[in-house]
């Protein structure tokens, strides 16, 4: 007679780390950050103060010794805190309809 | 202290693309936590904005192992990981009870009490918002004097409980707390604690720019106000001698605090309150100083 123990089985169902756990979140924003790469010094305070984070630094990039800042637009919910914080002020938000706009243009 | 570049070089512990809104600053202190406890971390998580914002099954943004628990029962949960880590012989492995205020300071204040006087091998982040935000903003036991919550729509009467220095009367060895805004201060702390053994309990205030009703992009900013204006003191106490830290130091002199007219400013929650209820605010403010000084004072 098999034993009752054998017949119990235990499946648990464990989430696995991975990006975009909610989607695309780059879709939930209205203001996108965009930086002005000539005026950015590369304190990485912006790195910092990401609550995403998609903001990194780019240390292979050429243009300047210190790399480049990149944003994920994928996942930038668009809080603006990089901007806020920015001791440059060299990070502005401007309306994502501005850039539809340009979309636009190009597919015509 | 750690410095800022010493944080920036760290693994990153959260991926992107959770669920948390936009702004929301307890994604950005579980950044800092886990960036701080390195990657060997079990967590214990109850009912919070952590659960959800981690992000729905089949994917997690937190890359470690998460066990999502009752609202009652984080500091219970992780009193079992504890013990059996310690029946395993594992010494290396770090468990991190994260919670709430709502899950902390009303729900789980008795589970938390009985891990604290039992001294059990943990780290337990009690992040605040100071309302149960996930749920549609409603009073929790740390909403300030004042505050307008869905529960309480002509501000918060009465005192809210303190959560710190409950956990110091435990006599723990290590009680601390922190804000998100000052992330070295934070980080410094926790690697503190890590070095103990016993329970170490951390208040961190997470300002919530939805509950609180101020421009996403402001977090940091409040968070920083809060800890000018006196609002919001920063101390740690090892082995129950509580230190004033750094950044709180100078504000212990009220001529240097920032008007708290200037941190309520931009909170929707304090718009249209009446001045008796910011005054009742400004008191708690001075009665918090006064207990922490003179305990800071007998410490010495």
């Amino acid at each position: 007679m098999p034993d009752a123990k054998d017949d119990f089985k235990v499946e648990t169902w464990n989430s696995k780390p991975a990006k975009g756990s909610a989607g695309k979140t780059g879709l939930w924003r209205t203001f996108r950050p965009v930086i002005n790469h000539e005026k950015c010094t590369r304190c990485e305070i912006c790195v910092l103060f990401c609550p995403e984070p998609c903001i990194e630094l780019d240390q292979e990039d050429k243009s300047h010794k210190k790399g480049k800042i990149i944003i994920d637009y994928d996942y930038c919910k668009g809080c603006g805190i990089c901007a806020n914080e920015c001791p440059q002020h060299c990070i502005d938000m401007i309306k994502e309809t501005e850039f539809l706009k340009d979309e636009e243009k190009e597919d015509k | 202290m750690v410095t800022t570049k010493e944080i920036l070089r760290l693994p990153e512990p959260i991926l992107a693309g959770h669920a948390a809104c936009a702004g929301c600053s307890s994604s950005l202190g579980l950044r800092y936590a886990l960036k701080a406890l390195g990657e060997d971390v079990i967590m214990s998580v109850p009912a919070c904005c952590t659960s959800v914002w981690q992000g729905p099954y089949p994917k997690s943004s937190i890359s470690v192992p998460v066990l999502n628990i009752a609202f009652a029962a984080a500091a219970s949960a992780a009193s079992g990981i504890s013990g059996a880590l310690q029946a395993k012989g594992n010494k290396d492995t770090t468990v991190l009870a994260w919670a709430g205020d709502g899950g902390s300071v009303d729900i789980g204040l008795a589970a938390i009490s009985g891990a604290a006087e039992r001294n059990d091998n943990m780290i337990y982040v009690c992040y605040s918002n100071e309302s149960y935000s996930n749920t549609g903003v409603q009073k929790s036991g740390a909403t300030p004097p004042g505050a307008r919550t869905t529960t309480t729509p002509l501000g918060r009467v009465g005192s809210p409980k303190d959560i710190s220095l409950i956990m110091w009367t435990h006599n723990l060895p290590y009680v601390a707390t922190a804000c998100t805004s000052y992330p070295r201060d934070f980080i410094t702390k926790l690697q503190k604690a890590q070095t103990m053994d016993g329970f170490k309990f951390i208040y961190l205030l997470a300002p919530c720019c939805v509950g609180w009703k101020f421009p996403a992009e402001k977090t940091i900013e409040i968070g920083k106000l809060a800890v000018e204006s006196g609002a919001h003191i920063l101390w740690e106490a090892v082995n129950g001698d509580i230190k004033l830290s750094n950044l709180s130091k100078k504000y212990e002199d009220p001529a240097k605090r920032k008007p708290l007219a200037e941190y309520l400013k931009d909170q929707g929650r304090y718009k249209g309150i009446g001045e008796d209820m910011i005054k009742a605010y400004q008191t708690y403010i001075d009665h918090q100083w006064s207990i922490i000084t003179s305990l800071a004072k007998i410490s010495q």
